[in-house]
């Protein structure tokens, strides 16, 4: 556990660095998850390192979130006087994106499946 | 006396307390979700039901919840970086498919975080309400993260993202089958980058390589919607 816990921490801080670097472009946790993915991919990190720690905090991520959440608790009403915009922007975003992702990747991988053939 | 009534009102206004509400909120929630099996019913929804009105009712400032509980929003940024190795782990399932899967993702973002803010503009939304509803197809940490960057709420980006994800896991099986798609990759690539965990929920329900796409698509869509949002960011 402490092992993963101080690869997860470093992986953060080296991310927080670049994203500072760069003005703040990209959040710093971000950058960390895919400099942590690079180094399990290069074998610069050992994935039995991470696999513990790494799955306790992901598999109970939720709950991290909760006290940002009810910060909500301000803004109550932005959120009744705005009800109709929301719903309408994510419910037809949402849809979207689910097409277009199902659609293009449905096409891309029978073109190259057909190339294969 | 006077000493031991003063000694329960720092416990009752210190950090184990609000740590206390904030576990037992949320696993009520998870209990009510396994008992139920109501999507709307999240844990995290249920927490927020629990504690905000709580708040209201004791009349204790929402700042001092928050410092209170810092211990568990710490967390947000390395449960971020944790999904590194879910990513890791998953990586056998995309042999062959990797610039398909890339291609997609990177279409879909763009989609999904246009046509967000172009909607909530025409509707006339203002900077902090677009900015917050930019990032809904990631994971809450990223979302919250990105929200806040670009001058919107992280509270309302994860209201936002739990809406979102709802709706997805509700309809997207639908509209998959609706549009004939029947690859197992696109139908977990779909559901998780449009309404990334709960969308990997019902993904799990379809197949196993149904989720582990979908949870695949949930990290590439957080990292395509990080580099995305900046260029979007003018029009908030």
């Amino acid at each position: 556990m402490i092992k993963g816990t101080f690869f997860i921490l470093l992986f953060y801080l080296l991310g927080e660095i670049i994203s500072l670097l760069l003005n703040g472009f990209i959040p710093g946790s971000v950058i960390g998850m895919v400099l942590l993915f690079l180094s399990l991919l290069f074998k610069i990190v050992r994935p039995e390192w991470l696999k513990k720690t790494a799955t306790v905090i992901t598999r109970n991520m939720a709950i991290f979130f909760v006290p940002a959440a009810v910060g909500l608790v301000a803004y109550v009403e932005l959120l009744s006087n705005s009800l109709v915009t929301i719903f309408s922007a994510i419910i037809i975003s949402t849809i979207l994106t689910i097409i277009v992702v199902g659609l293009v990747q449905q096409v891309l991988e029978n073109k190259i499946g057909a190339k294969k053939k | 006396m006077t000493n031991i009534v003063e000694h329960i009102k720092t416990l009752l206004g210190g950090e184990v307390f609000f740590l206390l509400l904030t576990l037992g909120s949320f696993l009520l929630g998870v209990l009510l979700y396994k008992r139920t099996k109501i999507s709307l019913l999240q844990p995290l929804l249920v927490s927020m039901i629990i504690i905000i009105p709580f708040l209201k009712i004791t009349g204790i400032e929402y700042q001092v919840f928050y410092e209170k509980t810092r211990l568990l929003s710490f967390m947000l940024g390395p449960s971020v970086v944790a999904l590194g190795y879910v990513l890791y782990e998953q990586i056998e399932h995309i042999r062959g498919n990797v610039i398909s899967i890339l291609t997609s993702v990177f279409v879909g973002s763009l989609v999904g975080i246009l046509s967000v803010v172009l909607i909530a503009k025409l509707f006339g939304a203002d900077r902090l309400l677009t900015a917050s509803l930019a990032p809904k197809s990631v994971t809450t940490p990223i979302a919250m993260n990105l929200a806040e960057n670009t001058g919107g709420v992280p509270s309302l980006a994860a209201v936002f993202v739990v809406i979102c994800g709802l709706f997805g896991g509700l309809v997207g099986p639908l509209i998959l089958h609706r549009i004939g798609v029947k690859s197992s990759i696109a139908k977990g690539l779909a559901l998780g980058s449009a309404s990334h965990a709960l969308g990997t929920v019902k993904a799990m329900e379809m197949g196993a390589l149904e989720g582990a796409i979908s949870g695949l698509a949930i990290g590439i869509m957080g990292v395509m919607t990080a580099l995305l949002i900046p260029f979007v960011e003018r029009f908030f």
